[in-house]
C-alpha cells in the first residue's frame, strides 16, 4: 500500500499540468458503461465461464450415455440413462473408495484445520525464539518435492505400521496442506484487534481460552478456506495414495484408474465415478465459496 | 500452541528430508535395499557413493537432467505468466458492479472445486485424437486437429493447458480479494486528476496489488515447479519422456523399472536446491524494491 501512496502524487503533479482535455459527449458516472462495452464484458465473461465450466460440464454428459457414447456423443442425447451410475455404485468397488476418502479426507481437514489455526494464531501473537524463521520454513516446506519425501516416509510410516492405514495418510496429507493453510492463517489473524486478546486475559482467559472462545468465531472465514484447502488436498492426491495404500484401502483417486487399463479406458465408468467424486467437492465448495474471497484476500495481503 | 506443527512437521518432513539426504550419498536401488522375501529377511547391501550420484547429474553424465530442466523452467514459466496474466484480467472484469456477478464468480471458480484427478481426466477424454471433441471444437473454427496426447510438442502444449485451466481459479480469487482491498479513495483522486484507465491500472492498480502478486507469483512459482498430478496423469504411459519436468521424471526413477531411489533422491534434493535459491533471490529482490 505504501507503494501506492508514494506513487500517486507523482502521478498527481505531472498529470496536473496537462490542460484540461475536451470532455466525451455524454457524462458517465464511474460506476456505468456504454452499452458497448457493457457487451463486452458480459461477452467475455460469458466465454470465460463457458470455458472454465465445460470439461464439468462435458463429463456429465458423457456419463449419461450409452457404453459407447465416449466415441459418438450425439447418441447421447436419444440414449440418457442412469446405467453408468447404477454399475459403478453396484458393480465395483466403489463405494468402499468413496469411504476410504471421506474418512481421509475428513480427518485430513480436522487435523489441517486444528494444526494450521493454532500456529497461525501462535506466530500472529506471539513473539518467540525462531518465530520470524518458522514462517519462512512454512513456505520451505512446500518446495520438498515428494519425489524425495515418498520413500524414507514409506519407511518411517512402516516403522509405525501405518502403511496401508488411513491415519498414516492422514498424516502426510496434513504436512503437505498445513504450512500453506497456517501461512494463510496467519495473515487472517493479523487483521484481527489485539484489543480482543487484551480483553480476553483482563477477563481471566487462558491463552488457549481467548484463542478458543474469542479468536476462533472471528476467524470463521479463513478456517472456511483452510478446511475447503484441506479437503481439497486429501480429495484429489494421487501420488501418495497409489504407493501407501493397500487393494483394500484404494482411495478414489486411485480406486479409479483400476477402470483404465494400459491400452484402453472405459470412459463409461470413469466419467460416471467422476461425477460421483465431484459431488461432496462441489458441496463444500458451496458452503464456503462466500468466505473463499475475504478468507484468501487477508492471508494473501498480509503474509 | 505451536507445538503440534512443530512436532508434525520435523517427524514428517525432516525427517524424511535427511534420511532422503542420506539416499542421496548412496548407491540404494530395488535390488539392493533392506526387504523381505517370504520368511527371509535380506539386510540392506547398498553402500555410500559420496557425490556420485550429484556428479553424474550436474556433470549431464546422465542425459537427463538439463533437457529436463530446460523444460521445467518453460513450464513453470509459461503456467505462472498465464495463471497471472488470465487471473489478473478476469479478476478485473468481476471486480465491477453488474448483473449476475455472483454466478460468473461461482462458475469461474468452478475449476478450483474440481480434484486434479478428475479435471485431468476429463480433459484426456475431450482431447482423445481419434473422438475426443477438443479436436472438432478447433477445427470447426479452422485450426489444424492434433494428436494430442503422442507427439511430444503437443503433449507439452496440452499439459500447460490443462494446468492453466486448473489453476487460474486460485490467482482469479486471490488477486480479486486483492483489487478490492485498494481503497476507493485512490481512484477518485486520480481520475479527478485527469488519469486514463491505462494510467490508473499502472499507477494504483499495479503497485496497490504488489503485496498480493508477489505472494501469489513466489506459491506458483513452486507449485508448477513440483506440479505432480497434471502431467503424470495427462500422459499415463504414453509418455515420450520429453513432457516430463523433473518430478515426475523422478517418481518414475523411483517406481518404474528396477526402482532407483537414490538416483530419484539425488533428483529430489536438486530440486529442492534450486527452488530455495530462487526464492531466497525473489524475497531479496522484493525487500529491496520495497525499501526503494
Amino acid at each position: 500500500m505504501t507503494s501506492a501512496t508514494t506513487h500517486s502524487p507523482a502521478t498527481t503533479g505531472a498529470l496536473a499540468k496537462t490542460p484540461a482535455r475536451p470532455r466525451a459527449k455524454k457524462v458517465r458516472g464511474r460506476e456505468e458503461r456504454s452499452t458497448l462495452a457493457s457487451v463486452a464484458l458480459h461477452g467475455t465473461l460469458i466465454l470465460a465461464s463457458l470455458v472454465a465450466s465445460f470439461p464439468v460440464v462435458w463429463i456429465v454428459f458423457i456419463s449419461l450415455g450409452p457404453k459407447t457414447a465416449w466415441q459418438s456423443p450425439g447418441e447421447v442425447l436419444g440414449n440418457l440413462s442412469l446405467d453408468n451410475y447404477a454399475k459403478v455404485l453396484t458393480d465395483t468397488d466403489f463405494p468402499q473408495w468413496f469411504g476410504a476418502s471421506v474418512i481421509v479426507a475428513g480427518g485430513t481437514t480436522l487435523l489441517g484445520v486444528f494444526l494450521a489455526a493454532t500456529a497461525g494464531y501462535a506466530v500472529s501473537r506471539m513473539r518467540f525464539p525462531g518465530h520470524r524463521q518458522l514462517m519462512w520454513s512454512f513456505l520451505v516446506t512446500q518446495m520438498f518435492p515428494m519425489a524425495v519425501l515418498i520413500v524414507p516416509l514409506y519407511e518411517l510410516l512402516a516403522r509405525f505400521d501405518l502403511i496401508d492405514n488411513y491415519l498414516g495418510l492422514i498424516l502426510t496429507y496434513a504436512t503437505t496442506a498445513v504450512p500453506f493453510c497456517a501461512w494463510m492463517m496467519k495473515g487472517y489473524f493479523d487483521t484481527i484487534p489485539h484489543e480482543i486478546d487484551e480483553a480476553g486475559r483482563v477477563d481471566g482467559l487462558t491463552p488457549f481460552g481467548t484463542f478458543w472462545r474469542l479468536i476462533v468465531p472471528l476467524a470463521k472465514p479463513g478456517l472456511a478456506v483452510t478446511a475447503f484447502y484441506s479437503f481439497l488436498t486429501a480429495w484429489g492426491e494421487v501420488a501418495y495414495a497409489s504407493q501407501f495404500m493397500g487393494a483394500d484401502h484404494y482411495t478414489l483417486a486411485v480406486g479409479i484408474r483400476t477402470f483404465a487399463t494400459e491400452s484402453r479406458a472405459d470412459w463409461a465408468m470413469m466419467t460416471a465415478a467422476s461425477v460421483i467424486i465431484l459431488i461432496p467437492a462441489t458441496l463444500v465448495f458451496l458452503v464456503v465459496q462466500r468466505n473463499l474471497v475475504s478468507g484468501l484476500t487477508a492471508g494473501g495481503t498480509k503474509s | 500452541m505451536v507445538a503440534p506443527v512443530v512436532i508434525v512437521l520435523a517427524v514428517l518432513v525432516l525427517y524424511p528430508l535427511g534420511y532422503g539426504f542420506y539416499l542421496s550419498l548412496t548407491n540404494a536401488n530395488e535390488a539392493n535395499v533392506a526387504r523381505d522375501i517370504g520368511a527371509f529377511h535380506a539386510p540392506a547391501t547398498y553402500e555410500m557413493v559420496g557425490l556420485d550420484n550429484y556428479w553424474s547429474i550436474l556433470s549431464g553424465a546422465d542425459g537427463d537432467f538439463y533437457p529436463r530442466l530446460t523444460w521445467t523452467i518453460v513450464w513453470t514459466v509459461s503456467c505462472v505468466a498465464l495463471h497471472i496474466a488470465i487471473g489478473m484480467g478476469l479478476a478485473l472484469l468481476l471486480n465491477r458492479k453488474m448483473r449476475a456477478k455472483l454466478l460468473y464468480r461461482a462458475l469461474l471458480i468452478l475449476p478450483w472445486a474440481v480434484p486434479a484427478f478428475v479435471g485431468v481426466f476429463a480433459w484426456r477424454l475431450m482431447l482423445n485424437s481419434q473422438y475426443g471433441v477438443f479436436n472438432e471444437m478447433i477445427t470447426a473454427v479452422g485450426l489444424p486437429a492434433q494428436n494430442w496426447l503422442a507427439t511430444p510438442f503437443a503433449q507439452k502444449v496440452a499439459v500447460i493447458m490443462v494446468n492453466v485451466w486448473i489453476g487460474v481459479p486460485f490467482n482469479m480469487v486471490a488477486l480479486l480479494g486483492g483489487l478490492q482491498s485498494i481503497p476507493k479513495e485512490l481512484y477518485e483522486a486520480s481520475e479527478m486528476d485527469g488519469a486514463s484507465p491505462w494510467q490508473r491500472f499502472v499507477n494504483v492498480t499495479l503497485p496497490g496489488l504488489r503485496p498480493v502478486t508477489n505472494t501469489v507469483v513466489l506459491l506458483g512459482c513452486i507449485w508448477t515447479f513440483n506440479m505432480f498430478a497434471v502431467i503424470y496423469l495427462l500422459l499415463g504411459q504414453n509418455t515420450t519422456g520429453e513432457a516430463d519436468i523433473l518430478v515426475t521424471f523422478a517418481f518414475r526413477k523411483a517406481f518404474t523399472g528396477v526402482s532407483d531411489y537414490s538416483g530419484a533422491a539425488t533428483y529430489g534434493i536438486v530440486i529442492l536446491a534450486l527452488l530455495l535459491a530462487f526464492s531466497t533471490f525473489y524475497r531479496r529482490r522484493q525487500l529491496k524494491t520495497e525499501q526503494a
